[in-house]
């Protein structure tokens, strides 16, 4: 990954905007930014952005290539699409930020610890290896992501929700074993292996 | 009137004893009453949801809603796809919207299809969230029809949260103040909380995970919100409202001294409600927080 890193700071050295409108999903959005900030005032993390979404799209264009890919402010984003729906550019906000924390993973570059960073893959994981969520595994490796310790004490303050779901036939404990499936689990697996190889290589051969 | 067919996307949360069954089940027994026929997609996968991004970057992701879609198309021709789940919903739109518009997303989905022998054939079918279903294609005129037992009294208020509001939404809705909730609580008898503030808020999403305190900090503020309005419940038309908005009142009240202890239903446990079935059709016994008016009434 940081081979990767390396490579994209050498071949976009003049231009981080070049570098987004290229590697991040509708990145080539960021431009169109009137730095208005509608965006940040109606995010409802928005206090607890490190750079509100207008900042980013200023850094962006600024150059500041470390400190924004290496935010933990597009990991706020709760995609609930108020951004887009009121941006009055009309900028895909939440698909862009989405866009720049996947890029910023992928180079390895990521705050460390970030929960909704390591919740993402842990959802990733979860889903592609069976085709489907197993809500009980998701769960419990939701609890342990910081290790045994910190997992304990989460399970314990979590155990009155995962009793109430158990009770409302709202979890299945069986889950732990198998759980829900679908049948072309390998055609599934095949098809994203794919599906990465393609956008890997565009990142790579992109001429800018 | 004739059946009406759908090809059925029904998502992760829907199967047995998972997190929304409630919402299937109460979905099943509207469509029986509706006469709305829901034909499954075969082998149908997960679609990511929104918080997949960042394991699944953009190709990956869509790929995963390009194959449903393919396999509803092999299954069910150009039948519509229905969703119940907001995300679902959204996911698989956002995919045929991206596959129809980049033709590199277009071409990288094409080749990635291709590794398991399966294609997307011309255009790609309608997909549509239940809502739209039941609004458009039945109506409320038809809803009101079906009702057999009012919720008289009943003061709701109408949970609309984001993704089945923003950024597609429901034709004919302002993202500000959709009303179709309301029409839905008005339809099957009961009275909407009027203004209810906090209507399209978000409720953290899957941060609920992530980030329990800031999400839940949103959350206090939904529930606050409809009990200032007088609610006796609250509905939604979204499995992660309805359990982020359920099922850590607990944990709301301890953080925040606050006494919440209010039900959330979806609008298809309303409706089968109000249609006459009884509480097990329409899944009253998966409420965490029970819905001990709307039982009442179910056991009339």
């Amino acid at each position: 990954m940081s081979d990767m890193n390396q490579a994209m700071v050498e071949k976009y050295r003049s231009s981080f905007l070049k570098e987004v409108e290229a590697n991040v999903e509708e990145g080539h959005w960021v431009k169109m930014c009137m730095q208005c900030g509608v965006c940040s005032g109606s995010c409802p993390l928005g206090p607890h952005w490190e750079h509100p979404p207008q900042e980013i799209f200023m850094m962006i264009r600024a150059g500041k290539r470390e400190d924004v890919l290496s935010s933990s402010s597009m990991w706020m984003c709760t995609s609930c699409y108020n951004c887009i729906a009121r941006c009055p550019r009309g900028l895909p906000i939440t698909h862009i930020m989405h866009g720049l924390a996947t890029y910023a993973k992928r180079l390895g570059l990521q705050p460390k610890n970030q929960p909704t960073a390591k919740f993402s893959q842990l959802f990733w994981n979860n889903l592609t290896k069976t085709g489907r969520v197993n809500e009980l595994k998701l769960g419990l490796a939701l609890y342990f992501m910081n290790g045994i310790g910190p997992g304990i004490k989460t399970a314990l303050k979590m155990q009155d929700v995962g009793l109430g779901m158990l009770k409302t036939g709202r979890l299945n404990p069986l889950e732990i074993l198998g759980g829900h499936s679908i049948k072309d689990k390998s055609g599934l697996q095949k098809m994203l292996k794919k599906a990465f190889e393609i956008e890997e290589a565009q990142i790579k051969d992109y001429k800018g | 009137m004739a059946k009406r067919e759908y090809s059925f996307y029904p998502g992760c949360s829907s199967q047995s004893k998972a997190s929304s069954v409630n919402y299937q089940k109460s979905t099943q027994t509207i469509c029986e009453e509706l006469d709305i026929q829901l034909n499954e997609i075969p082998d149908w996968n997960c679609c990511a949801a929104s918080i997949g991004y960042g394991g699944g970057g953009e190709l990956p992701r869509i790929s995963l809603s390009a194959r449903n879609i393919a396999l509803s198309q092999q299954a069910h021709g150009q039948q519509d796809i229905v969703a119940t789940c907001a995300a679902c919903w959204l996911a698989t739109r956002e995919a045929k919207e991206r596959i129809e518009h980049d033709s590199k997303v277009k071409s990288g989905i094409d080749a990635a299809l291709g590794e398991i022998g399966i294609k997307i054939e011309g255009a790609m079918p309608k997909t549509r969230h239940m809502v739209e279903v039941l609004i458009e294609d039945i109506g409320y005129g038809e809803i009101q029809s079906k009702v057999k037992k009012p919720l008289d009294g009943l003061k709701i208020a109408g949970y609309v949260g984001c993704q089945t509001n923003r950024p597609f939404g429901i034709d004919g809705e302002s993202y500000e103040n959709p009303k179709y909730l309301d029409k839905m609580i008005e339809t099957v008898g009961a009275a909407p909380v009027e203004n209810y503030e906090k209507k399209a808020s978000c409720c953290g999403g899957a941060l609920m995970f992530s980030e329990p305190e800031k999400s839940q900090a949103l959350v206090k503020d939904i529930i606050e919100a409809a009990y200032d309005g007088g609610a006796d419940m609250i509905v939604t038309p979204c499995p992660v409202c309805q359990m982020n908005v359920e099922v850590y009142q607990g944990h709301i009240n301890k953080t925040y001294g606050t006494k919440f202890n209010i039900p959330v239903v979806y609008y298809s446990t309303l409706m089968a409600v109000a249609f006459g079935r009884n509480a097990k059709d329409a899944a009253l016994d998966g409420q965490m927080i029970r819905a001990s008016k709307l039982e009442d009434i179910a056991n009339k």
